[in-house]
């Protein structure tokens, strides 16, 4: 019985996160003393996949499988994984992950454990450790049944280089019809996506108007990061509402979260918590968020940030 | 139509998480328990159906008696039948496998659930439901159409949305956006009164292996004192993103 991992692709290329899914899906074919497969569609340029130790590679190249659909993606995987006699099948955080993994597990006839941060505790009983009550606690769970998908939470595990010569498989796999249609989709454009990114610049209430988050823009450039904003701010319609993290939003967890202008309420705290390094930047010193982050600086963003702004591209601009 | 709304219970989203018991067991002492953020979208949208085309809408709860003051309220808000599944809720697939047997027995056009639970985030029930019901699945909705047989559904997507469409009968799972927090129905006077009268269900389990236990819970570990950098020293910022956060 050997470990899958299945990892997306986007433009014929592995996602970033999936080297960390890769890294934590070896680490677990080891404790299983068994082998690890990847399974991926459509990627053009499959070594990089080897820096992470897997001894097999399917790639399966199917038109049919070029843009999400979460029935021909379960269907595809399920058969994947009942013919190379899987146990373990291991899988990313995203949305697309996280709306297949339910239809996978009964198609499977494996249990689904979501939001996991950490390898196995114990083999017998197996037991894994998930985050819980929207990142204000952890529970360990045991799992009784002997196939089980494990889906990790961004940035919980990190990477582990670990080159390798893998078997490259080839496999027919059908994909039936889906009866769920697509009936257009809508990107914007440019921007990095907060599921994508390793940093993220947020702003709150505090920035007053939507006219005032150019600077915020621009810090956001700099870095290379995505924007987001606090559910006011998306409420009141200053942003759009695919940038509102927090409970009840987006979970971040990235390696850098910097929050401007924003109180720090149980519930935006919830969902950035597993952020690594948080960095404040409010007027109040008595703002909440100053007790829940790494860095923090009072003062007016309406002077920092262009400062900020202005330090960061002299600092780039003699580092690079 | 006929349509389900499934209502999770959870603790109120200003809730502090504390454990009893070794932390074998979530403390419940002065926890306001309310209604999914994400299931409330969902039953407000199911209840502008109903306004338009007199469809009936049911909701189902797997939970414990504590459960019932979050039913009668979305009896209140307008349901016109709620269901209570009488099972203390500690597993996913369980909780998906008994609303399922539910739904099979009365035959539903439209089920909604929410994208998430707040408290257990398995995002998994209702995708389960529709593997077993073999029923047409969209989650992560931020709006939705109806047209005869045929629903129309906003999704979120990383980096943007797509609309998808498919047939009934179907689940989905909602977020904000299916409605705007402002549209949120309210329990009033007149529709507390009529809850009285409405029927709330209470169905008996049998009982069954369980195929996950939860052993201990855990909190965060305490935060480390923050470092506070002066306004006028922002280069210690930026040597911080260099140096300790290696993003610059
Ligand atoms: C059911 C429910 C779910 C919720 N879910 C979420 C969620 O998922 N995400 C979320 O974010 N919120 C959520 N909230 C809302 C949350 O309770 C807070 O209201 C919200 O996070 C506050 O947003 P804010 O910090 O931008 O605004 P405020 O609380 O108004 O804070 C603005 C901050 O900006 C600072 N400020 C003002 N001027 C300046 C300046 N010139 N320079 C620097 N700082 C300045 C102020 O000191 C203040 O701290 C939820 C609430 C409820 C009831
Ligand atoms: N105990 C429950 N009773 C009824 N519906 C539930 C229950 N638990 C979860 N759900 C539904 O399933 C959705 C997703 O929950 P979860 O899979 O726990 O993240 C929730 O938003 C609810 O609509």
């Amino acid at each position: 019985m050997s470990v899958l991992t299945y990892i997306e692709s986007k433009d014929y290329k592995a996602k970033k996160n999936s080297f960390e899914v890769i890294s934590y899906a070896r680490a677990l074919a080891d404790q299983l003393s068994t082998d690890l497969v990847i399974l991926c569609f459509n990627i053009k340029n499959i070594n990089e996949l080897s820096n992470y130790g897997p001894d097999k590679i399917l790639n399966i190249n199917n038109d049919e499988l070029s843009q999400f659909n979460v029935q021909k993606y379960a269907e595809a995987i399920s058969k994947a994984s009942s013919k190379l006699s899987v146990s373990h099948i291991i899988i990313g955080g995203s949305t697309d992950c996280k709306y297949l993994a339910p239809s996978l597990s009964v198609k499977t006839n494996s249990t689904y454990i979501s939001n996991v941060v950490s390898l196995p505790s114990s083999l017998t009983p197996f037991t894994l450790r998930r985050s819980t009550f929207s990142n204000k606690a952890f529970s360990d769970v045991i799992i009784k049944n002997e196939k089980i998908i494990i889906g990790i939470c961004n940035n919980s595990f990190g990477l582990i280089e670990k080159k390798s010569s893998p078997e490259i498989l080839n496999l027919e796999i059908n994909i039936p019809e889906s009866t769920i249609n697509q009936e257009s989709i809508e990107l914007s454009s440019g921007s990095i996506s907060i599921a994508d990114a390793d940093i993220v610049v947020s702003a709150g209430r505090g920035l007053k108007g939507p006219e005032n988050w150019g600077m915020i823009e621009e810090l956001a450039k700099i870095l290379g990061a995505a924007t987001a904003c606090s559910k006011p701010v998306s409420d009141m319609g200053w942003r759009p509402h695919s940038e509102h993290v927090g409970q009840t939003g987006k979970p971040v967890a990235t390696n850098l979260y910097i929050a401007i202008g924003i109180s720090g309420a149980i519930q935006h705290l919830a969902g950035v918590s597993s952020s690594k390094v948080k960095v404040v930047i409010n007027s109040d010193p008595d703002a909440p968020f100053f007790k829940a982050a790494d860095y923090g600086i009072i003062g007016d963003a309406f002077d920092i940030v262009p400062k900020l702004n202005e330090k960061l591209k002299s600092f780039k601009a003699v580092n690079n | 139509m006929k349509i389900l709304v499934c209502i999770s219970c959870v603790p109120d989203t200003t809730s502090k998480i504390n454990f009893i018991e070794n932390d074998t067991t979530f403390d419940t002492n002065g926890i306001q328990f309310v209604i999914n953020p994400n299931d409330e979208f969902g039953l407000t949208r199911a209840m502008w159906i109903k306004e338009m085309d007199n469809s009936t809408v049911d909701t189902i709860n797997v939970g414990l008696e504590n459960t019932e003051p979050i039913l009668k309220k979305t009896l209140a808000i307008g349901a016109d039948k709620a269901i209570r599944i009488n099972e203390k809720p500690t597993d996913g697939f369980r909780v998906a496998k008994l609303i399922s047997d539910y739904i099979s027995n009365n035959n539903y056009d439209l089920i909604i659930a929410g994208r998430e639970s707040i408290d257990y985030n398995g995002t998994m029930v209702p995708g389960i439901i529709s593997e077993i019901l073999n029923i047409n699945f969209i989650t992560n909705c931020v709006g939705l159409e109806i047209d005869g047989n045929k629903i129309t559904a906003k999704r979120e997507i990383e980096g943007g949305t797509e609309i998808l469409s498919c047939n009934l009968p179907a689940i989905i799972g909602g977020q904000k956006g299916l409605v705007e927090e402002s549209d949120l129905k309210i329990p009033n006077m007149r529709g507390i009164m009529q809850a009285r009268q409405k029927p709330l269900e209470i169905i008996e389990t049998e009982n069954d292996e369980i195929g996950t236990e939860i052993i201990k819970f855990y909190k965060p570990k305490e935060k480390e004192e923050i470092k506070m950098i002066d306004s006028e020293n922002l280069d210690e910022l930026v040597e911080i993103f260099n140096k300790n956060a290696k993003v610059i």
